[in-house]
């Protein structure tokens, strides 16, 4: 029991930090780099809560994907970050403010709610013991069951947000030679090659 | 020493407000703000999991798997119009934009 409350403190305060250094770290590769630690460590309480197929999907999908497009974006475009770090100051009270006010709120929330206890009872996909079925079984057979409408419909969201991604970047420069197969194959003799009648010694 | 749901929902709220304060923080790197996103939708995905783990309920963790979904195209998408904007004008600061004029 020990061992896990230390192991949750620490994946927590690291969380935290890493959380903290995406927003304040002046490069913003070094912010991406944090937000993967971030990820990780996040990815470990949930293992810890005993959710591992999430803590699995949240490493394979953020940290395979998603942190790595942000990546790319950063290093792909050339922009002048010192000159977007300008005003930085300039927006600290006022965030500090709404972070003030935001945790108020929330503390005010933690301290004054209660589990009611029939939630246990009411739940709508209890937990099968974990001695019977992994947590990767027990998402499954209620997803493929329950919630697979949900299911298909976020594979749409997926494909909308490629074909949408796709579309937004793909662009064709008018200016750039491309091969089009129909004009080579549709290429006539006359067009290729010509004759001349060079007189010998004049060259052409 | 028994780490219970309030210690994991103290973290969420924690990293939430973290990132609603990255986003005024960094007012005018679009990607930073993007980045705060992703963490204020960690934050969610901490919360529902843990609701999930201590009320014994699997809803919890379907419905992180979906906000995973969301996140996921909304980086991508987001990250294409911030592609075809930085191309459009050369450079990404939000107080740039301002075509509109609101």
């Amino acid at each position: 029991m020990i061992v896990t409350a230390i192991a949750f403190y620490v994946f927590a305060a690291i969380v935290i930090a890493a959380g903290f250094m995406v927003i304040a770290a002046r490069n913003p590769v070094h912010s991406v780099l944090f937000l993967i630690l971030a990820f990780f460590n996040a990815a470990a309480l949930f293992v810890l809560m005993g959710a591992e197929f999430i803590a699995l999907i949240l490493v394979i999908v953020y940290v395979g994907a998603v942190a790595v497009l942000f990546l790319f974006v950063v290093m792909m475009l050339d922009i002048d970050f010192v000159e977007l770090r300008r005003g930085f100051l300039q927006y600290l009270p006022v965030g500090a403010l709404l972070g003030l006010v935001l945790v108020l709120e929330l503390a005010l929330v933690g301290a004054s709610w209660i589990i009611t206890p029939d939630a246990v009872a009411a739940a709508a996909s209890p937990v099968p013991s974990m001695a019977d079925v992994t947590n990767t079984r027990a998402l499954g057979q209620v997803i493929y069951t329950q919630y697979m409408y949900l299911f298909q419909a976020s594979g749409l969201i997926l494909l909308v947000a490629m074909v949408g991604a796709i579309v937004l970047t793909l662009r064709h420069r008018p200016d750039i030679k491309r091969q089009v197969i129909a004009h080579q194959v549709g290429r006539k003799r006359s067009e290729g090659v010509e004759y001349k009648d060079v007189k010998p010694g004049q060259g052409l | 020493m028994i780490i219970g749901l309030g210690h994991y929902l103290t973290v969420a709220a924690i990293l939430f407000t973290i990132g609603v304060f990255g986003i005024f923080l960094n007012r005018k790197n679009v990607i930073i703000i993007l980045m705060s996103i992703e963490l204020m939708l960690l934050a969610v995905n901490i919360n529902l999991v843990a609701f999930s783990s201590f009320l014994h309920d699997l809803t919890g963790q379907v419905f992180a798997l979906f906000v995973l979904t969301v996140a996921a195209a909304e980086a991508a998408i987001g990250l294409a119009i911030l592609v075809t904007y930085f191309r459009n004008r050369g450079s990404i600061a939000v107080d740039d934009v301002n075509l509109m004029k609101g």
